[in-house]
């Protein structure tokens, strides 16, 4: 059986790579393909530790950020698409109006 | 499989005002849906639904329990304090609406039942006794209040709030999760107050990785009560979205992750307090010093209050920093008087914004007192109580929080908090100069609407009150503490 820890060290390197790329990259949907990742490490996590403790809870809470990831997925691209609209541009750099 | 409980069906009696403000909010949308042109009902229908939620809050505030659905949601006076400046805040935003809405003509019905379902997400958040439940009613509020931010569709500032503002809300929700997923493997339960029993049970106050999860929890917070250095987003959010909603943030938000800040500190980790307390120090001397200093070079009154909210929750985080009943009812007592002072700000500002000036501008103000006196009195009222100039409520506010930070022994913050308090006077009382020491340069009238009225009225009467008789509320705050402290 592969042990518990390796899980753990699976979403930690996810969390670190959702992480950076949200910081460094500066297209906007990269930026959500980020936080995606950042989400998935979470629940690699939650079910990983629920599997090992035998309690449901952490299962429970996965079911829950995937439906919430799906929801918050859909409105922050009709974000973007009312941005596109009008800027024609998806990347952060340009999208700079309001500043100070 | 230990932890599998029974299930039993709970009365949902106790739940009655988030259910009436969950079928209020799907009403909304049919009825927008079917009326067509006689859409001037929605406010009316959505303000309606508020007070009597806020009915029903009162009428069941006699049965708290301490475990609905499994102990996964609590109902104390708490949670019930928190609720009621949720509901007041939504109430406001509703009347300053209406005025608002016609000006930009924005016509969606979605718009009130965003508002609702906001509303009840803060509800569940503040009642939540388990991180799941907390999570829902987190994203439940924050997913309506992206899609609020971003509703003036045509509107490419509007664009870029909601867009800058849904990215950092969304990255702080990852952290948080990740934070509670780690929480999650080290105690196996998502229960606060059993993280509490097992923190102790398996001896992990020491422990650094728990330290990290804890860590994560409080940036995620920190983002969403806007807090430096997470504050970034904040002044551009607030000034490009639609000015009734840069009200409701600054107000009913900021308030439930207060309430939900306090409880997960207070109630699932007062063991790890010498760790958390000098780190909430800090962040709250620097969301001060932040807020107060960069407002200061603010020409836009928008983004100028957006800055003055990030100072004003530095100050509400040294309630936290108390981490006693003092300190708590404080938080409790202050976020209701911000919620009357803000919105009284914002209803000014909504007031003088027609199709010619948007009224955001500092130099939309001058000589204000010459064409309309009152509204520039009123205002005057409000950037005092802000300031903290007594008799305004903004004074006892202050003065409480400050008093508990004090008897907790962070002297040096609170001398801090003053000076940078005085720092705030500088750009509070500047809308005031260019209010009476100005000429106007049109001389226009203002034009004012009977919403517009009202919330004004109710929030001058809540400043001047809480002001002048402080004592009522302090009193009901403190009551409902014995609860989280357990």
């Amino acid at each position: 059986m592969i042990p518990v820890s390796w899980y753990l060290t699976l979403a930690a390197i996810l969390f670190s790579i959702g992480v950076y790329g949200f910081l460094a990259r500066r297209n906007v949907i990269i930026m959500f393909l980020s936080i995606e990742l950042m989400l998935n490490a979470a629940n690699l996590n939650l079910v990983a530790v629920s599997h090992y403790l035998t309690d449901l809870r952490g299962q429970i809470l996965t079911f829950f950020i995937i439906a919430v990831a799906a929801a918050e997925a859909a409105i922050g691209l009709g974000i973007v698409v009312a941005l596109f609209r009008n800027k024609a541009t998806v990347y952060a750099d340009e999208i700079a109006q309001m500043k100070g | 499989m230990d932890t599998a409980p029974n299930f039993i069906l709970t009365p949902l009696a106790p739940l009655a005002p988030e259910l009436l403000l969950i079928c209020l909010g799907l009403l909304l949308v049919v009825v927008d849906l079917f009326l067509g042109e006689k859409r001037h009902i929605l406010p009316w229908l959505a303000a309606l639904g508020t007070l009597t939620g806020l009915f029903l809050l009162g009428n069941g505030s006699g049965h708290f329990s301490d475990g609905l659905f499994g102990g996964m949601y609590i109902l104390d006076a708490y949670s019930l304090f928190f609720k009621v400046i949720c509901l007041i805040g939504v109430l406001f935003t509703v009347m300053l609406s209406v005025r608002y809405l016609d000006t930009e003509k924005m016509h969606q019905g979605e718009y009130y039942s965003l508002l609702v379902f906001a509303a009840v997400g803060m509800m569940v958040m503040v009642s939540a006794a388990d991180m799941i439940v907390l999570y829902l009613g987190l994203e439940l509020m924050a997913l309506s209040v992206y899609c609020l931010v971003g509703l003036l569709k045509s509107d490419s500032r509007s664009n870029e709030a909601a867009l800058k503002y849904f990215l950092m809300g969304a990255f702080s929700s990852g952290i948080l999760l990740y934070g509670i997923s780690l929480i999650y493997g080290m105690t196996g339960t998502t229960d606060l107050q059993l993280i509490s029993q097992r923190l102790t049970e398996l001896n992990l106050a020491d422990n650094t990785l728990l330290f990290i999860a804890l860590g994560m929890v409080l940036i995620a917070f920190s983002f969403k009560v806007a807090a430096a250095p997470f504050h970034m987003w904040a002044p551009d959010a607030y000034e490009g979205a639609p000015t009734p909603i840069t009200a409701f943030m600054s107000v009913g938000p900021k308030a439930a992750s207060f309430a939900v800040l306090g409880r997960i500190l207070l109630s699932g980790f007062p063991e790890l307090h010498v760790h958390w307390g000098p780190l909430i120090a800090g962040i709250a001397l620097l969301t001060m010093a932040t807020g107060n200093i960069l407002a200061i070079s603010q020409t836009n009154i928008k983004r100028m209050l957006a800055y003055s909210s990030i100072a004003h929750a530095g100050f509400a985080l040294l309630g936290i920093l108390a981490t006693s009943n003092e300190g708590v009812s404080a938080i409790m007592n202050y976020m209701l008087i911000y919620a009357f002072m803000n919105m009284g700000a914002f209803a000014i500002i909504i007031m003088l914004n027609n199709r010619e000036r948007r009224g955001e501008q500092l130099k939309d103000y001058r000589g204000l007192a010459q064409t309309n006196p009152v509204a520039a009195a009123l205002m005057l009222i409000f950037m005092f109580s802000l300031t903290g100039i007594p008799p305004t409520a903004g004074f006892i506010g202050k003065f409480y929080l400050f008093l508990a930070a004090m008897n907790a022994g962070y002297t040096g913050t609170v001398i801090a908090a003053v000076i940078l308090s005085a720092v705030s006077a500088y750009y509070y009382l500047r809308v005031v100069r260019y209010m009476y020491m100005y000429d106007s340069e049109k001389g226009e009238a203002v034009a004012m609407s009977p919403s517009l009225t009202a919330a004004l009225i109710f929030a001058v009467i809540g400043v001047i009150g809480l002001g002048v008789a402080p004592g009522w509320v302090l009193e009901m705050a403190s009551q409902s503490l014995p609860a989280l402290a357990q």
